[in-house]
């Protein structure tokens, strides 16, 4: 078996999830080799062969000119796999490659059992296993899934790679997070509000808890973009990553975007109605209760010790 | 789509009873984009489409109550069993000669999650797709895009109409249908074709297995009266972490 992964670079910098494509060819059993549009100067650690196409030339970000130049390095290559992270970059990519390969394409991979690939479905709720028919199958990895092997000095062999296709879409370049207001990273205790929470107005509720225990409030996303909290308390992957001492989730399901951010906490709490709720895999405590009863009565308790 | 799943006898998805339904959390924002447009853009029309057995026209009347002008239907009782490319070669062939001037997704689904139906729709059709968009505006046939890339950072685009956008949570703020406008769409066309007219693509994939994942055990689990429930938990802190201390 034969696969080509799909390395990333951002920024000036190539990002480190390669690391897992790596461990994912491993686990299949699978020869590999590396694409990456990078610089040759910051090439990831990998043994074997990249495949690079000069980042000052092609952009950091040009699907139509990066879907080219990968699939020139397919034509050559043969591969059975093409594997890329699941990420806002792999997400993108991937499935112009599965089409031009009329190619299966099965995005978020968590693990393999035997010939099926395994994906989360309804956010971690329910898992499918699944088997691709055709004869190239493109796959997105979910982030954490593979757990990156630890490669000492590689020396990779580079084969520079270049195309004349030019692309539709402009990249101008990025705009950086929102900064300012609290920093969650440094916090020890976290007290979040998800969407569970039901109405703006409970935002005063998990506050007030959070006081009670001496530390900061954050939310999940669908409360941020509800505007109920300001985006820099936005725990997950496309907000805050944090790592307190407690961190006590209030209606919170437990999507992995939402986990990412949070799973270096020492101990999690949960409050949640549903005792099935993805969240209870991370917790060390589930509280099945209704947070609106619960979360007022456990500050006052707290307030009175 | 909510909570609590049964897995169906073959093993393969999940029960369809007794769940409550509702429109993809990620189009609700691809609705409302697009009304957005027509509002701004005179003379636009504007088309829902869904893929789904009879139920999924609830959600379509939804859409058409936020302010799309038509509906679009292709009734399928099995489209859990139809994959990606599949379910984008049936929009790119509902969409192909009719010239759309943009064309508005989610970035995915709730349930399936691929966030590959729009791409490849956009591959289909040839026309250039941007992914995953927190902001969007449209001025004089150009598209001025930010896309959420990891940690809230954004990507700066641009790119010319007839183009395809993914729509990312947080988007704009989807509208609540007001009374009027739900009577009102009652009487817009909302057409219903079978898939057979339109499906011409074999599948890629298919799902050999759905379940839940395994609990790997480990927390802890209280249940009772809330009273109780808290002194629980404040003897677990005291004991367990020093953040009571
Ligand atoms: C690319 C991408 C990036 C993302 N980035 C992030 C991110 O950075 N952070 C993030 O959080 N999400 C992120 N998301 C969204 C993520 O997938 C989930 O949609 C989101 O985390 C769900 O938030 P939630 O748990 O608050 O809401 P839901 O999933 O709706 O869960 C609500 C929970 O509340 C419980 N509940 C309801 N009522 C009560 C009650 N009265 N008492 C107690 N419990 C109750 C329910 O049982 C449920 O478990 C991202 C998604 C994508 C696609």
């Amino acid at each position: 078996m034969k696969t080509i992964l799909v390395a990333e670079y951002r920024n000036g910098k190539t990002l480190a999830g390669h690391g897992e494509l790596s461990a994912f060819a491993a686990l299949v059993g699978a020869e590999s080799a590396m694409f990456l549009v990078g610089n040759k100067n910051d090439l990831p650690a990998y043994e074997g062969t990249i495949y690079l196409a000069d980042v000052d030339h092609f952009g950091e970000f040009n699907p139509d000119v990066h879907k080219q130049l990968l699939l020139e390095v397919i034509a050559g290559e043969q591969p059975d796999l093409v594997v890329f992270s699941h990420s806002s970059y792999g997400w993108d990519l991937a499935p112009r490659i599965a089409l031009a390969l009329q190619a299966a394409q099965v995005s978020e991979v968590v693990a393999v059992q035997g010939d099926s690939l395994v994906i989360p479905f309804c956010n971690g709720k329910l898992r499918r296993a699944v088997r691709s028919l055709s004869g190239t199958t493109v796959v997105t990895l979910q982030a954490g899934a593979f757990t990156a092997l630890e490669t000492p000095a590689a020396s990779p062999t580079v084969v520079e790679i270049t195309t004349d296709v030019s692309g539709k879409i402009t990249f101008n370049g990025y705009e950086a997070a929102e900064q300012g207001g609290v920093d969650l990273s440094k916090s020890q205790i976290i007290v979040s509000a998800g969407r569970g929470i039901g109405k703006p107005e409970a935002m005063a509720m998990i506050a007030d808890l959070a006081g009670a225990l001496g530390g900061d409030f954050g939310a999940s996303r669908p409360v941020v973009d509800a505007g109920w909290a300001e985006h820099n308390r936005q725990v997950g992957t496309t907000g805050q990553t944090v790592a307190p001492k407690l961190y006590v989730a209030c209606g919170i399901s437990g999507a992995i975007q939402h986990l990412a951010g949070m799973k270096k906490a020492e101990f999690v709490v949960a409050v949640n109605t549903d005792k099935d709720a993805p969240i209870g895999e991370l917790a060390d405590v589930l509280v099945v209760a209704d947070l609106k009863q619960f979360v007022p009565i456990l500050t006052e308790k707290l307030r009175a010790l | 789509m909510e909570s609590k799943f049964k897995i169906n006898a073959a093993g393969t998805w999940h029960e369809t009873a007794d769940l409550a339904w509702r429109m993809n959390e990620y189009d609700e924002y691809a609705v409302e984009q697009a009304v957005q447009l027509k509002e701004q853009v005179a003379g636009a029309d504007l088309t829902v489409l869904c893929i789904g057995p009879e139920r999924v026209k609830e959600t379509m009347k939804k859409a058409l109550a936020m302010g799309c002008d038509r509906g679009f239907h292709v009734a399928d009782d099995a489209a859990q069993t139809k994959d990606p490319l599949q379910i984008a070669a049936i929009i790119a062939e509902y969409a192909k000669g009719q010239n759309f001037t943009m064309i508005f997704t989610g970035m995915q689904s709730q349930d399936r999650g691929s966030a590959q139906v729009g791409v490849l729709v956009a591959e289909m059709l040839a026309l250039p797709s941007i992914t995953t968009l927190v902001g969007f505006s449209y001025t004089d046939g150009t598209i001025t895009a930010k896309r959420e890339l990891e940690g809230g950072v954004k990507g700066l685009l641009t790119v010319k109409a007839p183009a395809l956008c993914t729509c990312q949570l947080g988007l704009n703020t989807p509208r609540y249908p007001t009374l009027p406008n739900i009577m009102k769409a009652k009487k817009k066309e909302l057409l219903s074709v079978p898939i057979q007219d339109l499906l011409k693509e074999n599948a890629r994939q298919e799902t050999a297995r759905m379940f839940f994942p395994e609990k790997k055990g480990g927390g802890l689990v209280l249940e009772g009266d809330v009273a109780d429930l808290a002194d629980r938990l404040i003897r677990i802190l005291k004991e367990k972490t020093t953040v009571l201390a």
